[in-house]
């Protein structure tokens, strides 16, 4: 999903019109619409936006106050691997802060930013549901709680370099 | 002979700690070892401690194994786990565990013993009764029951349930609506995911039996993008309960209909506030909107609509098949019924713990919980998400009751409980409530968009000891503008947090009791006031 942003964008139209084929009979599916339209490209292309409004009858100041609003909504493409570290009062209980500073140095990419090299981006995340099992994080898709730096260490390996 | 019958939770928090590569060792050594086993995979305990939790079925019940992982599996299997046999991991019958058999569990009671998706588990296990009793009622009887069995909003705000069902059900209008609030954004809660990943038809039925109570047909579950699992499932069970007829046109009986939608949240925390959640499903940025008018009235694109967490409509079913009176039966003085608790953050046993009203925290981080996971000594504990306050061992023996919790300002909220131990330094968790307040504010209203920015500023300042006493006054303050001037819990409630750690903790502001610096300030430290 992450890196599908290139792989598809010069089909960027159809995929909107899609998105907005799909919910046409839906009151209120703008949140929707980006939904499935982030889902396939990785983000939301800001040519998406005239669009999306076109089609719902909006102005493009209110699909792009909409998408600015939400931080799960990207306008830019993540890096490869998007790696989400709890930064709520369950996960603070139990170290997040130190495992938010070892994150960093081991991506060697601070939060909020995706590395130069388009291999990670990190972000705080806040509350993953997890907080019997604190610290949580996320990456991609996947869950992973009572994390340790050591832990951490171990999935990164794992995974290997992000393709 | 009968294959033998294993459970790994398929819940998020399970899948967290290995329960997918659990369960696959488990197939994959059966399968080498010739074995037949069918494996179940069912809701969670809520027994986090102890996840991946392998349970077994034997004659004498389930029998528990946990923490299981992939490694432990081939000893497992060797000391007997499908005859239920001893092993280091063996935690005996499932229900005897004493965490689990020393709650009442009302809302969980088939948490961790179904297949989530299974309507026939579902059914085998009360489920549908309260609908089947509700077909028979009409919508003011319906709601006569929700009101006489005291059960309140278990959101936070704890309004009575029966009340704004009336409003709905009084209210003339062409079209109605049943929206579930499941953008379970505090951190320490977990009880809207677990059922929503858990026991979805729980859900599904308490939103019908609404929809029948006050003449809604369509209905809204907003669920926030922080839980995917909790989004799969719900659009799962939806289409499953639609293919069978518990939704669709005719799923309160021959024409009449209930439609229910999923809808996914964005990731904006304000929007678990009703209004702002009705904005957003209406596809727009999610502003706070002034009440009046209620949304009981004037709610989802413009019509009355009656607006519910997760457990509240969860509680319904129950409450509908047993009576009112079995619900109010628990519980203590208008705090009628049980609520799911939730032990987080740095606790030795956390999890879900079901109780009736009245237990107090002590009995939970003790008793339940064990006291700290770090094995220091616990030195505050937030309970009712991070817009609740911050409760030192003075009040741990207050009952947990929504009125004698609002007699010493507290929040009883939405359950969670977060332990800290005596490392935590309470200026900065104050400093972090004015930070997310800052993050996550609308808007809307300017001491909260603003004064939580200038908070996390006149905290650093406190912290950095310039003008501490005037700075402490300040805060005071802001706080005091903030509680005021603020439309919605975000900004009015964000000083909680902060004033119960400064009241507190005041040697962590660098002050020595919470009533001095104001002598201190008013002797004439007059500095600079930025």
């Amino acid at each position: 999903m992450t890196n599908a942003g290139s792989l598809f964008s010069s089909d960027m139209p159809t995929t909107v019109r899609a998105a907005l084929q799909r919910h046409a009979d839906e009151p209120g599916a703008l949140l929707p619409i980006l939904h499935d339209v982030q889902d396939a490209l990785g983000y939301i292309p800001a040519d998406a936006v005239p669009i999306i409004a076109k089609d719902l009858n909006l102005s493009r100041a209110e699909v792009h106050g909409v998408i600015k609003y939400y931080h799960h909504f990207r306008s830019a493409p993540a890096g490869r691997v998007v790696v989400q570290v709890c930064r709520a009062e369950s996960c603070k209980a139990v170290g997040a802060d130190a495992l938010m500073a070892h994150v960093e140095k081991t991506l060697g990419c601070a939060s909020h930013q995706t590395r130069a090299d388009g291999a990670y981006t990190l972000e705080p995340v806040y509350c993953l549901g997890m907080c019997a099992l604190s610290p949580a994080i996320l990456v991609d898709d996947k869950l992973h709680a009572r994390m340790t730096p050591e832990k951490f260490d171990r999935v990164v390996a794992l995974r290997g370099a992000p393709a | 002979m009968i294959p033998a019958k294993l459970y790994v939770p398929r819940d998020s928090a399970a899948l967290a700690v290995g329960a997918d590569e659990v369960a696959a060792a488990l197939q994959a050594e059966c399968m080498r070892r010739g074995i037949a086993m069918q494996l179940v995979r069912n809701s969670s305990r809520g027994l986090f401690w102890l996840e991946p939790l392998v349970e077994v079925d034997t004659p004498n019940g389930r029998i528990a194994y946990g923490p299981v992982t992939p490694g432990d599996v081939p000893a497992l299997l060797d000391a007997g786990l499908l005859e239920g046999k001893a092993h280091a991991l063996c935690q005996g019958a499932t229900e005897a565990i004493p965490y689990l058999a020393r709650q009442e569990r009302l809302t969980f009671a088939r948490m961790g013993i179904t297949d989530p998706l299974s309507l026939a588990d579902y059914e085998a296990h009360e489920g549908w009764a309260g609908l089947k009793r509700a077909l028979k009622l009409d919508g003011a009887a319906i709601v006569q029951e929700v009101t006489q069995s005291g059960l309140r909003g278990r959101g936070g705000a704890a309004f009575p349930a029966g009340i704004k069902w009336q409003t709905v059900l009084k209210t003339d209008a062409a079209q109605k609506y049943i929206v579930c609030n499941a953008d379970e954004g505090d951190s320490g809660t977990f009880s809207d995911r677990m059922t929503l990943e858990g026991d979805p038809y729980m859900l599904i039925e308490g939103m019908t039996i609404a929809g029948l109570a006050v003449g809604a047909t369509q209905g809204y579950v907003y669920i926030r993008s922080e839980y995917p699992h909790s989004v799969a499932v719900m659009n799962e069970a939806v289409a499953r309960a639609t293919a069978v007829g518990y939704l669709g046109n005719n799923a309160g009986g021959p024409g009449r209909a209930f439609h229910l939608h999923v809808r996914k949240a964005a990731g904006s925390y304000v929007c678990g506030e009703e209004t702002a959640m009705l904005d957003s499903i209406e596809g727009k940025r999610g502003i706070v909107r002034a009440k009046p008018p209620l949304p009981a009235i004037t709610g989802l694109f413009g019509r009355p609509t009656v607006i519910n967490n997760v457990i509240t409509f969860a509680s319904v079913p129950l409450i509908l098949a047993r009576g009112a009176q079995f619900y109010r039966d628990y519980g203590m003085g208008r705090s009628q019924g049980t609520l799911p608790f939730q032990l987080a953050g740095n606790i030795k046993y956390g999890g879900l713990v079901e109780k009736a009203f009245g237990i107090t925290l002590r009995e939970l981080l003790y008793d339940f919980g064990g006291g700290s996971r770090s094995g220091r000594p616990i030195k505050a504990v937030q309970v009712g998400g991070p817009l609740g306050t911050y409760l030192p061992e003075s009040q741990w023996d207050i009952p947990l009751d929504y009125e004698a919790y609002a007699a010493v300002g507290a929040v009883v909220g939405h359950g969670g409980i977060v332990v800290h131990d005596d490392t935590a330094d309470m200026s900065q968790l104050a400093r972090y409530a004015m930070e997310f307040c800052a993050i996550e504010s609308c808007g809307k209203c300017t001491p909260c968009r603003i004064g939580s920015t200038r908070g996390v500023e006149v905290i650093d300042r406190i912290s950095a000891s310039q003008n501490r006493a005037q700075q402490v006054l300040l805060l005071r303050d802001l706080c005091d503008t903030m509680v005021n001037g603020s439309l919605c819990a975000m900004g009015s409630m964000t000083p909680l947090p902060v004033l119960s750690a400064l009241n507190h903790y005041p040697a962590d502001f660098g002050i020595t009791a919470p009533g001095l610096d104001q002598h201190a300030a008013a002797a004439g430290e007059k500095q600079n006031v930025h």
